[in-house]
């Protein structure tokens, strides 16, 4: 399966980005291959409005089924949704290990957005 | 004419001198008040219309028709404002990023997409006190107000007058910009102190960048120094009017009072004000 991951570089070792919107990278993961393909998330970081919803058409565009990020907002979530995008909440570290615990099932699946808009 | 009353800063007396000054001059000529500070409007308070915003006012939205969408996503990349998603089936609209600006259904191959009004606020319009006053209140949520600040300033059912005193939301964003859209003159009310100077300077760039003609009120002279002052004489802008930091203008705005209404003197001053004004927008057409 593929799953996305907001990062602030395009590596395994690159930390998650706290944000989802206005992430510095999104890296569409294979799991458990871990082969990855880092999208570069420029535009929607500098996106005047609707960042969270440009930032889930990467991920439905790039035929992910799961998003791992940070914090999730109420649009952006609405977005995911509607694409039946499951989404986890990572709250630090790095991209290898926030796959590691998704694998290891220790990931918290959030069924809401965490935050409010533009939190 | 038409002149706004407009400034960066809030808090400046925009609603108090255009209340004024629409008081001022209800009596001599046909005079149109239009609040178009949806956001937070506040004329009301002052002069008192019997009616409320009762009037729905929209902004079209797009809707699909499922029957012909074949999901090709179009609509999703061609929206700037990312209002719309692309999904395996029909696009998923988020209306209140929607700027309605219809580039989605221009670019639908399939002519899926037509455009419906979603209400955003609330108009209200009428004479009360010898003026024609007209205002808007935005719902609670809604993101933006231009819509119904253009709704606040269309005039088309409303009586010929002579002076239109807009009163604009305060700052220098697209709410701002479109209530100063189309005067004819911008008064710019400021404050004299450093907060006031500052946005001042917005305000003064955005009437430019506008290709409008400007000038300043100086509210509350008296309180902080005397930058505002050196700044228009470096600026060559024209110092409009000062008002005095008089505590019976300020006990009279606190009790709901038009100060215009009660003092003569004030109302007379006012009443100059606006001939000069007239006088800068005939030089202006001229020029």
């Amino acid at each position: 399966m593929k799953v996305a991951i907001t990062a602030a570089g395009p590596e395994l070792s690159s930390p998650v980005d706290q944000r989802f919107g206005r992430a510095r990278y999104l890296l569409v993961v294979d799991v458990p291959e871990r082969t990855l393909e880092a999208v570069d998330n420029t535009a929607g970081m500098n996106a005047a409005q609707g960042a969270g919803i440009q930032a889930a058409q990467n991920v439905i565009d790039n035929k992910a089924t799961a998003l791992i990020t940070g914090h999730c907002g109420p649009k952006a979530f609405r977005a995911l949704k509607a694409a039946n995008i499951d989404v986890y909440l990572a709250s630090g570290g790095t991209v290898a290990e926030a796959i590691d615990q998704f694998e290891a099932g220790k990931l918290e699946q959030t069924s809401s957005a965490d935050v409010d808009s533009h939190w | 004419m038409k002149i706004v009353i407009a400034s960066g800063k809030g808090g400046t007396g925009k609603t108090t001198l255009s209340v004024n000054l629409a008081t001022a001059l209800a009596g001599v000529t046909t005079t149109g008040l239009l609040d178009c500070d949806v956001e937070e409007p506040n004329c009301h308070l002052y002069v008192k219309p019997a009616f409320a915003p009762t009037e729905p006012v929209g902004t079209p939205i797009p809707v699909v028709d499922e029957e012909l969408c074949t999901g090709c996503g179009l609509c999703a990349r061609a929206c700037e404002f990312n209002a719309l998603l692309a999904l395996p089936g029909v696009p998923l609209l988020l209306p209140e990023l929607c700027h309605n600006c219809g580039v989605c259904a221009y670019v639908c191959p399939e002519k899926a997409i037509s455009e419906v009004d979603r209400e955003v606020g609330m108009l209200g319009a009428g004479e009360v006190h010898g003026m024609y006053f007209r205002w808007g209140l935005l719902h609670v949520g809604e993101a933006r107000s231009t819509p119904l600040v253009r709704a606040v300033k269309d005039l088309t059912d409303a009586p010929a007058l002579h002076t239109v005193i807009i009163d604009a939301p305060p700052g220098v964003a697209c709410p701002a910009v479109e209530a100063m859209r189309g005067a004819d003159f911008a008064v710019l009310v400021t404050e004299p102190t450093p907060f006031g100077l500052h946005d001042l300077r917005l305000a003064v760039e955005t009437a430019r960048q506008l290709a409008m003609p400007c000038g300043v009120v100086i509210n509350r002279v008296g309180i902080g120094d005397s930058r505002v002052h050196d700044y228009c004489a470096q600026e060559d802008l024209p110092i409009l009017l000062e008002i005095p930091d008089d505590r019976r203008i300020a006990e009279a705005c606190s009790r709901g009072e038009v100060f215009a209404a009660v003092d003569g003197a004030f109302a007379d001053k006012l009443r100059v004000f606006a001939s000069d004004l007239e006088a800068r927008v005939q030089r202006a057409v001229t020029r």
